[in-house]
């Protein structure tokens, strides 16, 4: 049974200047990152996830959002980072990904969720190989109030259609 | 003021192809000894629909090719020819042809133009004609051509026969007519009116003299307004200026030259899977009130909220009412739209009478093919799937199964073979028999061919039903020559496959110079399954009710290991093999130790496993839903669904797991190396 | 503005029949065969019939016959549709008291102006 089962939908704001986008950016093991507000479906409380065999770890499952079937990501341990477990705050992200033009629905479990940004596309900086997240990843860097905003690409990121065997015979 | 007619194409194509449909079943029903009025005339009806259609609609090639099985069709049903088995194979292949040049036209291709061509000389040579001109002025009006615009003047004496009026003509509209044509002048004659006692208001007593004057006025144009009544009236029409007009319409020749009847065997694929339903309007209602009755249902229970002070017994009584109210509506509207995507089998079944007619003839080989149980009804996307395996068995049946007329005799069989197509429902699946007296299969045959191919060992003894498993075997054929009507790479095991992969299973049984049935089992539908709820430690599974065997508690004695790497269970005769998922999934049970759980016996491709489980959890029917929308295909799970709960459960592909504990390492030995270590 | 049934066992044909007088103006009646069309005369008084030839049940001839017995049928307009072109079809009719006859295949427009050559 969920404890919080929150959602909440939300609001693309209409001021986007030309040639910038918004971005949503969740906390994650210390760093903040950034996905296109345009992907964000909704935002959800942690909820039981039922387990799907022979998977990566980072897969924790599935869950029932309003009758589709959703796999649900563990971005912590997507890249590698140590866990945590979940809490009260741990949030799922829902997001619309799109491999080889299809869509699909999939979530991520992050820490927390931030705010949302408008990021000028000049503003952006291409990502330098720091070892940590694959590059493929990674749009770009921002620089928000202070803070480095690593902007995710998340068609690269949560392409489920492709966990290929020899990745789960890996780990 | 031009109506842009393309919209009734679809119709036309559709009724063509019904159309058709009524011809080739009249076709094969005729009985070439007492031909029936009734259906010789359904047959003519048909193409004469699709000839004028056709024409109408601008589809010349179309037209032309219906006319000649119309003329045909014609002299038969008013008995100026009789009809021969020579007749009906032409027309049957005409048929054919017209559905593929009908086809064509409704998807805007090319038709086989030399096909039509060998089929128009058949059907011309039947008719006879040599260099003829026949009397076609079926395609096109004929178009009075106006000459040169010389001006001329006629007199007209026209006197209707009494009865003119009867015949809903009245001559005042031909002289409005006749005014179209220039200026018109009447003068009326009233000697032939009687006294009034004796006169007939209903008849007519006038006549008339008119002069008509025009440009380019000719006689044709006169007669033309006239042709209705030419025979009911005296009609006298002289030119008063001189003029030649003569008018010509020149002869139309066909040409024909009589050559050989290409043996074209009909190619027609199985309806192709198509986007769209037709739906009766009663599944519409039906639905409509269910959903009236829902919206009550949920008004009744939007009626129980009210302030929580008042929420009493009474209270509970009446939402637990509400409830299983509410369950009830639910389970009839799912029905109900389920029936939508239901449609009688008769959709696919219409195609054997032909395509046996055609392999018999082809084959040398007399059938009697009857079908039952065409209203059964089954869900769309399985029908259209299940039809090419279906055609395989009957092929089968026919090629294989039964015996020409002469060894039939010497048997003591009647010279014609039958076979049958049932299809009836049975606890919840549809069931479809394909049974034939034919020669049954032959044991030894199969055992020796199995042999042969590796694929069993010498001197092991196998009961009926595993002798005849061996036939799902790929590249197995017993056929002594494959034959290209049933051998052409489709085998006994894709049929299997396609069957199973619709959630279905088939049985066969046979009974060596009786005859053979082949009994398929399908679920209504595949987007519901009827499922076993276990446990697995922390985690539901469902597994397919279809394919489940048994369930069992685990009698300790009754397990043992084969070199301490697998584990079976003496079933009464069997050894299962036991199957944990911890292998498979990574999933741990609850239970250790066998005796703490259970197992259910599982069936799939003709084995059996017992798979491990801490506890049966009820069965229900679940709506099943696709991993693969967001994730992808997990090997040993067929989908998943939503339990009662909101949790979402995985359903086992029951197939797939019995490969995947095929492969060493998998489920069967991995608590046993742990014990060992 | 006339009132016209129009008769014919063909669905393609008797849309595009029904298509083409209410595009004129008029108000159209369906039948599928002969037996239907009778009915509906009988219920429905028409100031026109128009009518295929073949169809099952009772062909177009027997239900130009039977209209004609209908008191109310007996003067008005009928006419055939045919692709019939030999003499006897068209002499069946006028025996049986059609008006005229409309050769398939004809387009709207030649029906218009057929039609209007009897409608007062």
């Amino acid at each position: 049974m969920s404890s919080i089962s929150d959602s909440t939908k939300l609001d693309i704001g209409n001021d986007a200047r030309i040639n910038s986008s918004q971005y949503l950016t969740f906390l994650l093991g210390g760093e903040e990152y950034g996905v296109d507000i345009l992907r964000v479906q909704e935002i959800k409380g942690w909820d039981n996830v039922t387990q799907i065999p022979n998977t990566p770890d980072y897969i924790k499952g599935v869950i029932n959002l309003r009758g589709a079937i959703v796999p649900i990501i563990d971005l912590r341990q997507r890249f590698n980072l140590e866990n945590s477990s979940y809490g009260p705050t741990t949030v799922v992200i829902v997001l619309k990904v799109i491999n080889h033009e299809k869509e699909r629905t999939v979530g991520i479990v992050v820490d927390a969720v931030s705010d949302v940004y408008n990021i000028a596309t000049d503003e952006m900086k291409p990502p330098p190989d720091f070892g940590g997240i694959d590059i493929e990843f990674v749009n770009g860097l921002a620089t928000i109030e202070d803070k480095m905003v690593i902007t995710l690409n998340i068609d690269e990121l949560l392409n489920t259609a492709s966990i290929s065997e020899a990745e789960t015979a890996a780990h | 003021m031009s109506i842009d007619i393309t919209q009734f194409h679809q119709t036309f194509f559709e009724e063509s192809f019904e159309g058709l449909d009524i011809m080739e079943s009249g076709l094969l029903d005729l009985d070439i000894g007492a031909v029936d009025n009734d259906t010789i005339n359904a047959i003519f009806r048909a193409a004469h629909s699709i000839k004028g259609g056709s024409a109408t609609f601008g589809f010349t090639n179309i037209a032309t090719f219906t006319h000649a099985m119309e003329t045909l069709l014609d002299e038969i049903r008013d008995g100026h020819r009789s009809v021969s088995t020579e007749i009906v194979e032409v027309l049957l292949q005409s048929v054919d042809c017209l559905r593929d040049m009908i086809t064509a036209q409704r998807d805007e291709e090319e038709p086989d133009g030399e096909r039509i061509t060998q089929l128009q000389q058949a059907l011309d040579g039947l008719l006879g004609k040599e260099n003829e001109d026949s009397e076609d002025d079926s395609l096109g009006g004929s178009q009075n051509k106006h000459d040169d615009g010389a001006p001329r003047e006629w007199d007209i004496s026209f006197t209707p026969h009494p009865h003119l009026l009867k015949t809903g003509n009245d001559p005042a509209l031909l002289f409005r007519e006749l005014e179209s044509l220039g200026t018109l002048t009447t003068e009326v004659d009233l000697t032939g009116l009687p006294p009034l006692s004796e006169m007939d208001p209903e008849e007519c007593y006038l006549s008339w003299k008119l002069k008509l004057s025009g440009s380019g006025v000719s006689e044709e144009n006169i007669k033309e307004v006239f042709e209705w009544v030419e025979d009911d009236c005296d009609l006298v029409i002289k030119e008063i200026a001189p003029a030649t007009a003569t008018e010509e319409k020149p002869p139309r020749e066909i040409p024909s030259n009589k050559k050989p009847i290409a043996k074209s065997v009909s190619k027609k694929s199985l309806t192709p899977e198509s986007s769209s339903i037709r739906v009766s309007i009663d599944k519409v209602d039906t639905l409509i009130n269910m959903v009236g009755e829902l919206v009550i249902t949920q008004s009744m229970m939007g009626n129980l909220d009210g302030d929580f002070e008042d929420f009493d017994h009474a209270r509970l009584e009446q939402l637990r009412e509400g409830l299983s109210l509410l369950e009830r509506n639910i389970r009839e509207l799912q029905e109900s739209v389920m029936r939508i995507r239901m449609l009688p089998i008769s959709f696919i079944f219409s195609r054997f009478p032909r395509m046996v007619h055609d392999l018999s003839q082809q084959l040398g080989k007399q059938i009697n093919f009857e079908m039952s149980g065409e209203q059964t009804e089954l869900d769309k996307t399985v029908m259209e799937k299940i039809g090419d395996p279906l055609v395989h068995l009957v092929r089968n049946s026919i090629d294989h199964g039964i015996e020409t007329p002469e060894i039939r005799k010497q048997a003591g069989k009647p010279e014609a073979g039958s076979v049958n197509l049932n299809a009836y429902h049975k606890g919840g699946n549809i069931v479809i028999e394909i049974s034939d007296d034919g020669a049954g299969l032959n044991k030894d045959r199969i055992l020796s061919k199995a042999l042969e191919k590796g694929l069993i060992e010498e001197g092991c003894q196998l009961s009926d039903e595993k002798i005849f498993e061996l036939l799902f075997q790929p590249g197995f054929s017993t056929a002594e020559t494959v034959s290209d009507i049933s051998g052409r790479g489709v085998g006994m095991d894709v049929v299997r496959r396609n069957i199973r992969g619709l959630g279905g299973n088939i049985d066969i049984a046979s009974k060596e110079g009786q005859g053979t049935t082949f009994t398929i089992r399908l679920p209504l539908t595949l987007a519901i399954l009827d499922g076993q709820l276990v446990r697995i430690g922390n985690e539901t599974y469902i597994i397919p009710l279809i394919s489940i065997v048994e369930s069992l508690l685990i009698a300790p004695e009754n397990v043992n290991s084969i070199a301490s790497t697998s584990e079976v269970y003496k079933l009464r005769e069997e050894y299962i093999p036991i199957i944990r998922t911890h292998g498979l999934f990574g999933t741990t049970s609850d239970a250790e130790d066998l005796e703490d759980g259970l197992l259910v016996v599982i069936e799939g491709d003709g084995q059996k496993v017992g798979l491990f489980v801490d506890e049966l959890l009820g069965q229900q029917q679940v709506v099943i839903k696709s991993l693969e929308t967001n994730y992808q295909r997990v090997a040993g799970i067929s989908g998943a669904t939503i339990l009662g709960d909101g949790t979402v459960a995985l359903i086992l592909d029951v197939e797939g797991i019995i490969g995947m504990s095929r492969k060493p390492g998998n489920g069967r030995n991995q608590h046993l190396e742990k014990a060992v270590a | 503005m006339a009132s016209i049934l129009a008769v014919d066992d063909s669905e393609s044909m008797r849309q595009m029949v029904s298509f083409a007088l209410k595009n004129a103006g008029h108000t159209v009646v369906e039948a599928v065969d002969g037996q239907d069309a009778l009915a509906q005369a009988k219920t429905n008084k028409v100031n026109l019939v128009i009518t295929d030839v073949n169809m099952p049940r009772m062909d177009g001839i027997s239900l130009i016959r039977e209209l004609r017995n209908l008191p109310d049928y007996k003067f008005t307009p009928i006419l055939m549709l045919t692709t019939e072109s030999t003499a006897e079809k068209k002499q069946q009719g006028k025996e049986a008291g059609a008006t005229g006859w409309l050769v398939k295949p004809f387009n709207p427009d030649q029906l218009i102006s057929t039609i209007n050559k009897v409608l007062g």
